[in-house]
């Protein structure tokens, strides 16, 4: 019951992973790194729900047991959310490097404060 | 015909007019056409009022697939409402904003400012109106994304650190979300905002349904900003161009409310929320510590615009008490409260845009004397901070009246009376302003200062108008507040 569970427990390692990524470090780009896994941790929750056992993909031809589409497709547009997330995140740190000179938290609350 | 159309032709307009201003990167075409868009929407927006008032909800199914399977759009009293409210700031602070937008943003960036603007609106607007779960998530990060850009685009190079915080919570909160709203998929196999609630297994209640609503509720708090999960929002506020302050302190929030409005009266059930879970036994305690700590934090600002960022964090506690209520009256309250806040707070920082455009800053020093040396401009904002106050005659005078009410109905007089006197929290931020801009010597050698340009005045004073119009004729508000509230309750209680 338990084992047969795995990928939902997966699900959760990742996601706890990746939330602990992003409240522990304090470089801007591994906040980043850890905001994609957990959001990528919930994309796997969503394909999960959607598989059949043996199930393939419902297109034309011989196929007797199909998996559910359309959890996949609605990953489909959080990938891309989840992509533009990135993106504008990446774009912020470049700014921030060329504004600071530096991606890490602490030295741009101390250039913060000192100002 | 067109009639028909009219609930996707809100969300088109502004969507596709975004990648035409990209197209053209002239910055006068673009705010032009971003003019004509959301004037358009929010024309629209009126026409689908007053046909809801008339005639009921208004479905719409997109590409023509029935309800339960496609996307629907579904319009009722408390969607038109909120689709009206977000195109009328969003109209308004966008033909404030040539002049800000000018003095603010470097030239190279102007026409991608009115192209993120455009999609920010879309956002809001979308969420105002899609009957669909994951439609919700795909507008709340449309909105969200342009946001964080848009707060970016500050003078200040803390506007991009700001912006970087506001996005990890952002999507923290948007992925909360989205577990949400897959947890609700797997138990009922539908995305329909009213199929769900159909389906839902109410009845046997299993842990996943309680488990999706914590992670709603969580990540819709994230999104309003609530006490204490509000720490993006201060900085995002202060450091964003004045024309973002205005838009985002007057919308982004407000619509995060109404999604915690939509999901858990619509979906989740008043019974299941309020009967079951008793969620209003952690947003009571919550939105009276919002508005006692924000209050009290906004008195030692020394910037303006961070002033009223804190005082947002409080009236955000304010509508979440009206809605922790779970009546009538309680919910009237939180609902106008939406909207005269917004109109308020959008005033307010559009007054404090006029003031950064002259007095190049908008820290409190800067403002000495501001209020002979620009009288119109003051006098809106003092018209505003009255209103924040809920002195009788203006907006906030109203949504104070139904909390109390809702207050005394609900909690008896304790929690009415820490209502009232959280006035004079308010009282006190006002009144420090007030005092620094006329009773305070302009500081010598300052260079002379003109009054803001009548092209930024007449939509400051629109806003402020209107919240004082709704102060005394409250049907429109209060009115289609009500019908919202009975409607959200639906014989619950």
């Amino acid at each position: 019951m338990i084992l047969g569970l795995y990928n939902y427990w997966i699900v959760i390692v990742l996601m706890m992973i990746g939330f602990y990524i992003v409240m522990s470090r304090g470089n801007l780009i591994r906040k980043v790194i850890g905001l994609s896994v957990f959001q990528n941790s919930v994309f796997l929750l969503y394909l999960s729900m959607g598989k059949v056992r043996g199930g393939t993909a419902p297109i034309l031809g011989d196929f007797k047991v199909y998996s559910h589409p359309l959890p996949s497709v609605l990953i489909l547009t959080a990938i891309v959310v989840g992509v533009a997330t990135s993106a504008v995140a990446l774009a912020v740190i470049v700014r921030i490097r060329e504004a600071y000179g530096t991606i890490e938290e602490d030295e741009i609350e101390e250039q913060d404060a000192a100002t | 015909m067109i009639l028909h159309h009219l609930p996707v032709l809100e969300i088109v307009i502004p969507l596709l007019t975004a990648p035409v201003v990209v197209i053209f990167r002239r910055t006068r075409i673009a705010w032009g056409l971003a003019m004509l868009a959301l004037w358009a929407s929010f024309a629209i927006a009126g026409r689908l009022l007053f046909e809801v008032l008339a005639n009921g909800p208004v479905s719409y199914d997109m590409g023509n697939w029935a309800s339960p399977y496609g996307i629907v759009y579904r319009v009722d009293a408390l969607s038109a409402f909120m689709a009206v409210f977000v195109s009328t700031i969003g109209a308004v602070v966008l033909t404030f904003a040539p002049r800000s937008v000018t003095d603010e943003i470097p030239e190279d960036r102007r026409y991608l400012f009115y192209a993120l603007y455009l999609l920010s609106v879309t956002g809001a607007l979308g969420i105002s109106i899609t009957g669909d779960l994951f439609n919700l998530f795909v507008f709340l990060e449309i909105s969200a994304l342009s946001s964080y850009s848009l707060v970016a685009l500050g003078r200040d190079r803390r506007a991009l650190t700001a912006s970087f915080r506001y996005l990890v919570m952002g999507t923290a909160g948007a992925t909360f979300i989205l577990i949400g709203i897959g947890l609700l998929y797997m138990m009922t196999g539908s995305l329909n905002m009213l199929d769900v609630a159909r389906l839902l297994p109410e009845a046997t209640a299993p842990r996943t349904l309680f488990v999706a609503f914590a992670f709603l509720t969580v990540g819709v708090a994230l999104k309003m900003a609530l006490f204490p999960l509000h720490l993006w929002l201060p900085n995002a506020y202060t450091y964003a161009p004045s024309v973002v302050s205005a838009f985002l302190a007057a919308t982004a929030t407000k619509v995060a409310i109404y999604v915690f409005l939509r999901l858990t009266f619509t979906v989740f059930g008043p019974a299941f929320a309020f009967g079951t879970v008793h969620v209003q036994a952690l947003l009571l305690p919550l939105s009276l510590l919002a508005i006692y700590t924000a209050s009290t934090v906004a008195i030692f600002q020394t910037d303006m615009k961070r002033m009223l960022a804190y005082s947002s964090l409080a009236q955000i506690g304010y509508m979440v008490l009206g809605i922790s209520f779970a009546t009538v009256t309680g919910l009237t309250g939180g609902i106008v409260h939406l909207m005269n806040h917004a109109l308020i707070k959008g005033g307010l920082f559009l007054a404090t845009g006029c003031l950064v455009l002259r007095l190049g800053s908008s820290e409190m020093d800067a403002l000495r004397g501001a209020g002979r040396r620009m009288p119109w401009t003051m006098m809106a904002w003092v018209v505003g901070g009255l209103g924040l106050i809920g002195v009788p005659a203006t907006a906030g005078f109203v949504s104070k009246w139904y909390l109390v009410l809702g207050a005394v109905e609900r909690h008896g007089w304790p929690v009415a009376v820490l209502v009232l006197l959280s006035s004079l929290l308010a009282l006190a931020y006002v009144w420090r302003v007030v005092e620094i801009a006329y009773f305070q010597p302009v500081p010598e050698g300052a260079p002379p200062v003109r009054e803001a340009p009548l092209s930024m005045l007449i939509p400051t004073w629109i806003l402020i108008g209107t919240s004082l119009v709704l102060g005394v004729w409250t049907q429109l508000s209060a009115g289609v507040a009500h019908r919202a509230a009975v409607m959200l309750l639906g014989g619950w209680r």
